[in-house]
Protein backbone atom coordinates (compact mmCIF):
# COMPACT_ATOMS: atom_id res chain seq x y z
CA UNK A 1 0.00 0.00 0.00
CA UNK A 2 2.46 2.40 1.16
CA UNK A 3 5.28 1.09 -1.59
CA UNK A 4 2.28 1.92 -4.11
CA UNK A 5 1.73 5.10 -2.89
CA UNK A 6 5.25 5.72 -2.90
CA UNK A 7 5.34 4.63 -6.76
CA UNK A 8 2.41 6.81 -7.64
CA UNK A 9 4.02 10.11 -6.75
CA UNK A 10 7.61 8.88 -7.88
CA UNK A 11 6.22 8.56 -11.15
CA UNK A 12 5.42 11.76 -11.59
CA UNK A 13 7.26 13.64 -9.50
CA UNK A 14 10.66 11.98 -9.84
CA UNK A 15 11.14 11.88 -5.51
CA UNK A 16 13.46 9.03 -5.71
CA UNK A 17 17.01 10.92 -6.25
CA UNK A 18 15.62 13.67 -3.71
CA UNK A 19 14.97 11.07 -0.93
CA UNK A 20 18.55 9.62 -2.18
CA UNK A 21 20.01 12.52 -1.84
CA UNK A 22 18.60 13.46 1.73
CA UNK A 23 19.20 10.11 3.10
CA UNK A 24 21.57 7.58 1.39
CA UNK A 25 25.17 9.62 1.85
CA UNK A 26 27.46 7.64 3.66
CA UNK A 27 28.86 9.01 7.28
CA UNK A 28 32.79 8.55 7.69
CA UNK A 29 33.68 6.23 10.94
CA UNK A 30 35.20 9.56 12.82
CA UNK A 31 32.08 11.01 13.34
CA UNK A 32 30.08 8.28 14.08
CA UNK A 33 29.73 7.56 17.63
CA UNK A 34 29.07 3.84 17.46
CA UNK A 35 32.68 3.62 16.49
CA UNK A 36 34.50 5.83 18.40
CA UNK A 37 33.33 6.91 21.74
CA UNK A 38 34.72 10.30 21.95
CA UNK A 39 33.12 11.22 18.54
CA UNK A 40 29.79 11.99 20.72
CA UNK A 41 31.27 15.75 20.15
CA UNK A 42 30.14 15.64 16.64
CA UNK A 43 26.38 14.95 17.74
CA UNK A 44 26.40 18.34 19.08
CA UNK A 45 24.97 19.94 15.96
CA UNK A 46 22.21 17.58 15.50
CA UNK A 47 21.47 17.72 19.49
CA UNK A 48 20.95 21.55 18.79
CA UNK A 49 18.57 20.83 16.18
CA UNK A 50 16.86 17.78 18.18
CA UNK A 51 16.22 21.05 20.94
CA UNK A 52 15.26 23.36 18.78
CA UNK A 53 12.43 21.04 17.41
CA UNK A 54 11.48 20.85 20.93
CA UNK A 55 11.47 24.47 21.17
CA UNK A 56 9.37 24.98 18.30
CA UNK A 57 6.56 21.86 19.24
CA UNK A 58 6.86 22.82 23.05
CA UNK A 59 6.30 26.63 21.89
CA UNK A 60 3.29 25.97 19.22
CA UNK A 61 1.68 23.89 22.48
CA UNK A 62 2.46 26.96 24.79
CA UNK A 63 0.70 29.38 22.21
CA UNK A 64 -2.49 27.77 22.31
CA UNK A 65 -3.23 29.51 25.91
CA UNK A 66 -0.94 32.51 25.93
CA UNK A 67 -2.22 36.03 25.49
CA UNK A 68 0.37 39.07 24.61
CA UNK A 69 -1.25 41.79 26.59
CA UNK A 70 -0.02 43.48 29.59
CA UNK A 71 -3.58 42.93 31.34
CA UNK A 72 -3.19 38.67 30.41
CA UNK A 73 -0.03 37.79 29.75
CA UNK A 74 0.88 37.00 33.15
CA UNK A 75 -2.18 35.53 34.16
CA UNK A 76 -2.37 33.04 31.16
CA UNK A 77 1.38 32.05 31.59
CA UNK A 78 -0.30 31.29 35.05
CA UNK A 79 -3.56 29.39 34.48
CA UNK A 80 -1.05 27.07 31.79
CA UNK A 81 1.17 26.03 34.21
CA UNK A 82 -0.66 25.65 36.83
CA UNK A 83 -4.90 24.72 35.41
CA UNK A 84 -3.88 22.89 32.52
CA UNK A 85 -2.89 19.51 32.01
CA UNK A 86 0.79 18.73 31.48
CA UNK A 87 1.02 22.43 31.53
CA UNK A 88 4.19 23.10 33.46
CA UNK A 89 6.04 20.39 32.01
CA UNK A 90 4.83 21.76 28.37
CA UNK A 91 6.32 25.56 29.87
CA UNK A 92 9.29 23.75 31.66
CA UNK A 93 10.44 22.49 28.02
CA UNK A 94 10.00 25.35 27.01
CA UNK A 95 11.99 27.29 29.09
CA UNK A 96 14.64 25.25 30.15
CA UNK A 97 15.12 23.89 26.69
CA UNK A 98 15.73 27.77 25.96
CA UNK A 99 18.53 27.60 28.11
CA UNK A 100 19.57 24.02 26.74
CA UNK A 101 19.68 25.01 23.06
CA UNK A 102 22.10 27.74 24.25
CA UNK A 103 24.40 25.23 26.09
CA UNK A 104 24.62 22.80 23.03
CA UNK A 105 24.88 25.41 20.37
CA UNK A 106 27.81 27.12 22.75
CA UNK A 107 29.16 23.30 22.61
CA UNK A 108 28.66 22.86 18.56
CA UNK A 109 30.38 25.90 17.91
CA UNK A 110 32.90 25.27 20.12
CA UNK A 111 33.43 21.67 18.66
CA UNK A 112 33.22 23.62 14.89
CA UNK A 113 36.05 25.79 16.26
CA UNK A 114 38.81 23.41 17.93
CA UNK A 115 38.32 20.19 15.26
CA UNK A 116 39.25 23.64 12.81
CA UNK A 117 36.26 22.76 11.12
CA UNK A 118 35.43 25.78 9.57
CA UNK A 119 38.16 26.30 7.45
CA UNK A 120 38.28 26.56 3.76
CA UNK A 121 36.15 25.61 1.83
CA UNK A 122 33.39 25.69 4.41
CA UNK A 123 33.67 29.24 5.89
CA UNK A 124 30.48 30.11 4.21
CA UNK A 125 28.64 27.75 6.84
CA UNK A 126 30.43 29.25 9.59
CA UNK A 127 29.10 32.49 8.80
CA UNK A 128 25.70 30.93 8.53
CA UNK A 129 25.95 29.20 12.10
CA UNK A 130 27.31 32.64 13.62
CA UNK A 131 23.98 34.35 12.19
CA UNK A 132 22.15 31.46 13.61
CA UNK A 133 23.60 31.85 17.24
CA UNK A 134 22.77 35.40 16.82
CA UNK A 135 19.13 34.56 15.81
CA UNK A 136 18.63 32.05 18.55
CA UNK A 137 20.21 34.49 21.11
CA UNK A 138 17.95 37.15 20.04
CA UNK A 139 15.15 34.22 20.77
CA UNK A 140 16.23 33.87 24.01
CA UNK A 141 16.04 37.87 24.97
CA UNK A 142 12.51 38.60 23.49
CA UNK A 143 10.89 35.31 25.28
CA UNK A 144 12.27 36.35 28.47
CA UNK A 145 9.87 39.28 28.19
CA UNK A 146 6.92 37.03 27.74
CA UNK A 147 5.64 35.92 30.94
CA UNK A 148 5.91 39.72 31.79
CA UNK A 149 7.02 39.18 35.82
CA UNK A 150 9.42 41.21 37.64
CA UNK A 151 11.79 39.29 36.64
CA UNK A 152 11.32 39.49 32.85
CA UNK A 153 9.71 43.62 32.70
CA UNK A 154 13.18 44.64 34.55
CA UNK A 155 16.00 42.15 32.47
CA UNK A 156 14.34 43.53 29.52
CA UNK A 157 14.20 47.95 30.69
CA UNK A 158 18.12 46.94 31.60
CA UNK A 159 18.71 45.25 28.29
CA UNK A 160 17.36 47.91 26.37
CA UNK A 161 19.13 50.70 28.38
CA UNK A 162 22.25 49.38 27.74
CA UNK A 163 21.19 49.40 23.82
CA UNK A 164 20.35 52.49 23.71
CA UNK A 165 23.83 53.85 25.26
CA UNK A 166 25.19 52.94 22.42
CA UNK A 167 26.28 55.82 19.97
CA UNK A 168 24.12 57.22 17.36
CA UNK A 169 21.51 54.44 16.62
CA UNK A 170 21.10 53.57 20.24
CA UNK A 171 18.09 55.80 20.61
CA UNK A 172 16.88 54.19 17.67
CA UNK A 173 17.36 50.87 18.43
CA UNK A 174 15.92 51.52 22.05
CA UNK A 175 12.50 52.83 20.37
CA UNK A 176 12.01 50.03 17.77
CA UNK A 177 12.41 47.63 20.49
CA UNK A 178 9.97 49.40 22.63
CA UNK A 179 7.49 50.14 19.87
CA UNK A 180 8.21 54.13 22.00
CA UNK A 181 9.49 55.50 24.75
CA UNK A 182 8.95 53.01 27.09
CA UNK A 183 9.09 49.21 28.12
CA UNK A 184 4.71 48.82 28.49
CA UNK A 185 2.08 47.37 26.10
CA UNK A 186 3.63 47.66 22.78
CA UNK A 187 7.00 46.24 24.14
CA UNK A 188 5.09 43.00 24.80
CA UNK A 189 3.28 42.66 21.51
CA UNK A 190 6.40 43.52 19.55
CA UNK A 191 8.77 41.00 21.34
CA UNK A 192 5.93 38.28 20.90
CA UNK A 193 5.83 39.30 17.19
CA UNK A 194 9.46 38.64 17.10
CA UNK A 195 9.43 35.22 19.61
CA UNK A 196 6.90 33.69 17.33
CA UNK A 197 7.30 35.31 13.51
CA UNK A 198 9.95 37.25 12.77
CA UNK A 199 12.96 35.35 14.45
CA UNK A 200 11.95 31.75 14.15
CA UNK A 201 10.92 32.59 10.33
CA UNK A 202 14.51 33.33 10.06
CA UNK A 203 15.80 30.69 12.32
CA UNK A 204 14.20 28.10 9.81
CA UNK A 205 15.48 30.07 6.81
CA UNK A 206 19.26 29.70 8.08
CA UNK A 207 18.98 26.42 9.23
CA UNK A 208 17.73 25.36 5.91
CA UNK A 209 20.96 26.85 4.37
CA UNK A 210 23.19 25.24 7.22
CA UNK A 211 21.93 22.08 6.01
CA UNK A 212 21.64 22.42 2.71
CA UNK A 213 25.28 23.38 3.19
CA UNK A 214 26.70 20.65 4.84
CA UNK A 215 25.11 18.22 2.03
CA UNK A 216 26.82 20.34 -0.71
CA UNK A 217 30.08 20.67 0.83
CA UNK A 218 29.90 17.25 3.39
CA UNK A 219 31.76 17.31 6.67
CA UNK A 220 35.13 17.85 7.00
CA UNK A 221 37.53 15.14 7.35
CA UNK A 222 39.60 13.61 10.37
CA UNK A 223 41.89 15.73 12.31
CA UNK B 1 31.79 14.79 -10.30
CA UNK B 2 31.24 14.31 -13.26
CA UNK B 3 33.77 12.96 -16.11
CA UNK B 4 35.83 15.27 -18.66
CA UNK B 5 34.42 14.24 -22.26
CA UNK B 6 37.36 15.36 -24.12
CA UNK B 7 40.35 17.25 -23.54
CA UNK B 8 38.20 20.83 -23.41
CA UNK B 9 38.52 22.23 -19.69
CA UNK B 10 34.98 23.37 -20.05
CA UNK B 11 32.42 21.10 -18.92
CA UNK B 12 28.92 20.94 -18.97
CA UNK B 13 27.04 20.03 -15.47
CA UNK B 14 23.87 18.80 -15.88
CA UNK B 15 21.23 19.91 -13.30
CA UNK B 16 17.57 19.20 -14.01
CA UNK B 17 17.25 19.69 -17.56
CA UNK B 18 19.41 23.22 -17.38
CA UNK B 19 22.99 22.80 -18.96
CA UNK B 20 25.21 24.93 -16.97
CA UNK B 21 28.56 26.03 -17.88
CA UNK B 22 31.39 25.07 -16.00
CA UNK B 23 34.70 27.23 -16.05
CA UNK B 24 37.07 26.80 -13.41
CA UNK B 25 38.03 25.00 -10.80
CA UNK B 26 34.90 23.77 -7.99
CA UNK B 27 36.28 23.29 -4.51
CA UNK B 28 33.83 19.65 -4.56
CA UNK B 29 34.00 17.27 -1.04
CA UNK B 30 35.77 14.26 -1.71
CA UNK B 31 33.95 11.30 -2.07
CA UNK B 32 33.26 9.65 1.08
CA UNK B 33 35.10 6.63 -0.33
CA UNK B 34 38.22 8.27 0.36
CA UNK B 35 37.97 8.21 3.79
CA UNK B 36 39.47 5.74 5.51
CA UNK B 37 37.70 2.87 7.96
CA UNK B 38 34.13 1.82 8.11
CA UNK B 39 31.55 4.05 7.01
CA UNK B 40 27.47 3.30 7.32
CA UNK B 41 24.70 4.60 5.58
CA UNK B 42 23.22 7.78 7.03
CA UNK B 43 19.61 6.84 6.65
CA UNK B 44 18.58 4.34 8.93
CA UNK B 45 22.43 3.08 10.22
CA UNK B 46 23.67 6.57 11.28
CA UNK B 47 20.50 8.08 12.14
CA UNK B 48 19.61 5.04 14.49
CA UNK B 49 23.14 5.64 16.27
CA UNK B 50 22.54 9.22 16.70
CA UNK B 51 19.19 8.52 18.15
CA UNK B 52 20.94 6.71 20.60
CA UNK B 53 22.89 9.55 21.45
CA UNK B 54 19.94 11.98 21.26
CA UNK B 55 17.94 9.24 23.70
CA UNK B 56 20.50 9.92 26.31
CA UNK B 57 20.05 13.59 25.78
CA UNK B 58 16.42 13.33 25.95
CA UNK B 59 15.99 11.31 29.24
CA UNK B 60 18.54 14.02 31.24
CA UNK B 61 16.13 16.71 29.67
CA UNK B 62 13.15 15.55 30.85
CA UNK B 63 14.64 14.72 34.78
CA UNK B 64 15.64 18.48 34.95
CA UNK B 65 12.10 19.37 33.50
CA UNK B 66 10.13 17.18 35.58
CA UNK B 67 12.13 17.92 38.83
CA UNK B 68 12.36 22.03 38.18
CA UNK B 69 9.35 24.13 37.91
CA UNK B 70 9.49 26.56 35.79
CA UNK B 71 9.73 29.93 37.91
CA UNK B 72 7.48 32.58 37.35
CA UNK B 73 7.27 35.54 39.47
CA UNK B 74 4.98 38.16 40.35
CA UNK B 75 3.05 40.33 37.73
CA UNK B 76 5.09 43.13 36.52
CA UNK B 77 5.39 46.00 38.22
CA UNK B 78 6.99 49.45 36.74
CA UNK B 79 6.19 51.18 39.82
CA UNK B 80 8.35 48.20 41.81
CA UNK B 81 11.77 50.52 42.44
CA UNK B 82 13.12 48.04 45.03
CA UNK B 83 13.67 45.10 42.23
CA UNK B 84 17.53 43.75 41.42
CA UNK B 85 17.24 43.37 37.72
CA UNK B 86 18.81 40.36 36.51
CA UNK B 87 19.00 39.06 32.78
CA UNK B 88 19.34 35.38 31.71
CA UNK B 89 22.24 33.79 33.06
CA UNK B 90 24.14 33.80 29.14
CA UNK B 91 23.74 37.54 29.55
CA UNK B 92 25.31 37.73 32.57
CA UNK B 93 28.79 38.08 31.40
CA UNK B 94 27.62 41.53 29.10
CA UNK B 95 26.06 42.85 31.79
CA UNK B 96 29.31 42.10 34.03
CA UNK B 97 31.27 44.10 31.46
CA UNK B 98 29.63 47.21 31.93
CA UNK B 99 30.49 47.32 35.90
CA UNK B 100 34.23 47.60 34.98
CA UNK B 101 35.13 51.70 35.73
CA UNK B 102 36.83 51.78 32.14
CA UNK B 103 33.97 50.32 30.58
CA UNK B 104 31.23 52.41 32.48
CA UNK B 105 29.97 55.74 32.99
CA UNK B 106 31.51 57.90 29.87
CA UNK B 107 33.00 54.96 28.74
CA UNK B 108 30.08 52.82 28.62
CA UNK B 109 31.07 52.59 24.40
CA UNK B 110 33.73 50.59 25.40
CA UNK B 111 32.12 47.90 27.18
CA UNK B 112 28.55 48.07 24.89
CA UNK B 113 30.10 48.44 21.56
CA UNK B 114 34.04 48.11 21.41
CA UNK B 115 34.88 45.02 22.89
CA UNK B 116 31.72 43.14 22.00
CA UNK B 117 32.09 44.26 18.56
CA UNK B 118 35.26 43.36 18.45
CA UNK B 119 35.14 39.84 19.91
CA UNK B 120 31.91 39.30 18.02
CA UNK B 121 33.19 40.86 14.54
CA UNK B 122 36.33 38.31 14.81
CA UNK B 123 34.41 35.14 15.57
CA UNK B 124 32.49 35.84 12.35
CA UNK B 125 35.80 36.24 10.32
CA UNK B 126 37.11 33.42 12.17
CA UNK B 127 37.78 31.31 8.53
CA UNK B 128 39.74 34.22 7.22
CA UNK B 129 41.77 35.52 10.02
CA UNK B 130 43.29 31.54 10.80
CA UNK B 131 43.64 30.52 7.17
CA UNK B 132 46.42 28.10 7.50
CA UNK B 133 45.08 24.90 6.53
CA UNK B 134 46.28 23.05 9.85
CA UNK B 135 43.12 21.61 11.73
CA UNK B 136 44.59 20.23 14.98
CA UNK B 137 43.97 22.56 17.57
CA UNK B 138 47.64 22.20 19.02
CA UNK B 139 48.70 23.11 16.09
CA UNK B 140 47.43 26.52 16.11
CA UNK B 141 48.32 27.84 18.93
CA UNK B 142 47.11 31.67 18.60
CA UNK B 143 43.30 30.47 17.63
CA UNK B 144 43.10 27.92 20.32
CA UNK B 145 44.39 30.33 23.00
CA UNK B 146 42.35 33.23 22.41
CA UNK B 147 39.75 31.24 22.58
CA UNK B 148 40.02 29.72 25.99
CA UNK B 149 41.27 33.05 26.84
CA UNK B 150 37.72 34.31 26.05
CA UNK B 151 36.03 31.11 27.42
CA UNK B 152 37.68 31.80 30.88
CA UNK B 153 36.70 35.01 30.80
CA UNK B 154 32.82 34.59 29.86
CA UNK B 155 33.17 32.02 32.92
CA UNK B 156 34.78 34.33 35.08
CA UNK B 157 32.37 37.14 34.04
CA UNK B 158 29.13 34.95 34.70
CA UNK B 159 30.50 33.64 37.83
CA UNK B 160 31.15 36.94 38.98
CA UNK B 161 27.76 38.62 38.08
CA UNK B 162 25.65 35.82 39.77
CA UNK B 163 28.25 35.74 42.84
CA UNK B 164 27.05 40.01 43.38
CA UNK B 165 23.79 39.04 42.22
CA UNK B 166 23.34 36.40 44.92
CA UNK B 167 25.55 39.04 47.71
CA UNK B 168 23.15 41.92 46.97
CA UNK B 169 20.14 39.88 47.31
CA UNK B 170 21.36 39.02 51.07
CA UNK B 171 22.25 41.88 51.43
CA UNK B 172 18.68 43.55 51.41
CA UNK B 173 18.08 40.68 54.25
CA UNK B 174 17.39 38.26 51.81
CA UNK B 175 13.62 39.57 50.72
CA UNK B 176 12.08 37.11 47.96
CA UNK B 177 14.52 35.76 45.47
CA UNK B 178 14.21 37.61 42.46
CA UNK B 179 10.57 38.64 43.60
CA UNK B 180 9.29 34.96 42.74
CA UNK B 181 6.57 33.93 44.77
CA UNK B 182 7.92 31.35 47.56
CA UNK B 183 5.72 29.83 49.55
CA UNK B 184 5.62 28.82 53.59
CA UNK B 185 6.75 25.22 53.86
CA UNK B 186 6.08 22.44 56.10
CA UNK B 187 3.81 23.99 58.27
CA UNK B 188 3.06 21.57 60.73
CA UNK B 189 6.91 21.45 61.37
CA UNK B 190 6.81 21.30 65.20
CA UNK B 191 9.60 24.14 63.97
CA UNK B 192 6.62 26.64 63.22
CA UNK B 193 5.29 25.66 66.60
CA UNK B 194 8.31 26.91 68.21
CA UNK B 195 8.47 30.00 65.86
CA UNK B 196 4.94 31.27 66.51
CA UNK B 197 5.78 30.58 70.54
CA UNK B 198 8.57 33.03 70.29
CA UNK B 199 7.17 36.31 70.34
CA UNK B 200 10.77 38.12 69.61
CA UNK B 201 10.85 36.13 65.85
CA UNK B 202 7.39 36.79 65.64
CA UNK B 203 7.81 40.33 66.19
CA UNK B 204 10.03 41.01 63.03
CA UNK B 205 9.67 38.32 60.82
CA UNK B 206 6.01 37.69 60.48
CA UNK B 207 3.60 35.15 61.29
CA UNK B 208 3.70 33.38 57.72
CA UNK B 209 7.85 34.56 57.85
CA UNK B 210 6.65 37.30 55.21
CA UNK B 211 8.84 39.94 57.17
CA UNK B 212 7.84 43.49 58.18
CA UNK B 213 9.01 46.61 58.92
CA UNK B 214 11.75 45.63 61.29
CA UNK B 215 12.92 42.47 59.44
CA UNK B 216 12.94 41.23 56.13
CA UNK B 217 10.94 38.18 55.17
CA UNK B 218 12.54 34.78 55.71
CA UNK B 219 10.27 32.71 52.94
CA UNK B 220 12.92 31.00 51.10
CA UNK B 221 15.44 31.65 53.43
CA UNK B 222 16.46 28.40 53.40
CA UNK B 223 17.46 28.09 49.82
CA UNK B 224 19.89 31.28 50.65
CA UNK B 225 21.26 29.64 54.27
CA UNK B 226 23.02 27.17 55.17
CA UNK B 227 21.61 25.28 58.49
CA UNK B 228 25.00 26.93 60.09
CA UNK B 229 24.89 30.22 58.38
CA UNK B 230 21.23 29.98 59.86
CA UNK B 231 22.44 28.98 63.40
CA UNK B 232 25.42 31.39 63.29
CA UNK B 233 22.57 34.45 62.30
CA UNK B 234 20.09 33.43 65.21
CA UNK B 235 23.44 33.08 67.88
CA UNK B 236 24.93 36.39 66.71
CA UNK B 237 22.75 38.50 65.01
CA UNK B 238 22.83 40.54 61.92
CA UNK B 239 21.95 43.76 61.03
CA UNK B 240 19.28 45.05 63.52
CA UNK B 241 18.72 42.14 64.65
CA UNK B 242 20.66 41.43 68.61
CA UNK B 243 22.69 38.40 69.06
CA UNK B 244 21.24 35.97 71.25
CA UNK B 245 17.11 36.63 70.31
CA UNK B 246 15.78 33.28 70.45
CA UNK B 247 14.47 32.73 73.58
CA UNK B 248 13.99 28.93 74.19
CA UNK B 249 16.38 25.86 74.95
CA UNK B 250 18.95 24.74 73.12
CA UNK B 251 16.83 21.71 71.97
CA UNK B 252 14.06 23.86 70.64
CA UNK B 253 16.65 26.23 68.42
CA UNK B 254 18.01 23.33 66.70
CA UNK B 255 14.28 22.15 65.43
CA UNK B 256 13.63 25.81 64.34
CA UNK B 257 16.90 25.89 62.54
CA UNK B 258 16.10 22.52 60.59
CA UNK B 259 12.49 23.82 60.16
CA UNK B 260 13.83 27.42 58.37
CA UNK B 261 16.35 25.47 56.28
CA UNK B 262 13.38 23.38 54.56
CA UNK B 263 12.20 27.00 53.48
CA UNK B 264 13.51 26.28 49.43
Amino acid sequence: MIRKMYDWLDQRLDITPIWRDVADHEVPEHVNPAHHFSAFIYCFGGLTFFVIVIQFLSGMFLSLYYVPDIKHAHASVEYLQNEIAFGSIVRGMHHWGASVAIVMLFLHTLRVFFTGAYKHPREFNWVVGMLLFFVVLGLGFTGYLLPWDNKAYFATKVGIEIAASVPFVGEHIATFLQGGDMVGATTLTRFFALHVFFLPGALLALLGAHFILIRRQGISGPL
Amino acid sequence: MEKKQDGNEKKVHYVGDSRVRRDGKKLQPKDYSEFPGKTDPFFPNYLLKEWMVAAVFLVGFMALVLTQAPPLGDLADPTNTDFLPVPDWYFLFLYQLLKFEWAAGKFVVIGTLVIPGIVFTALLLAPWLDRSPERRPTRRPIASGLMILALIAITALTWTAQDEYKKNLAERGGGQEGGEDVELVAEDDPGYEIYKANQTCLSCHGEQLQGGAAGPSLLGVGGRLSAEEIENVINNGRGAMPAGAFQGTEEEKQKLIEWLAKQK
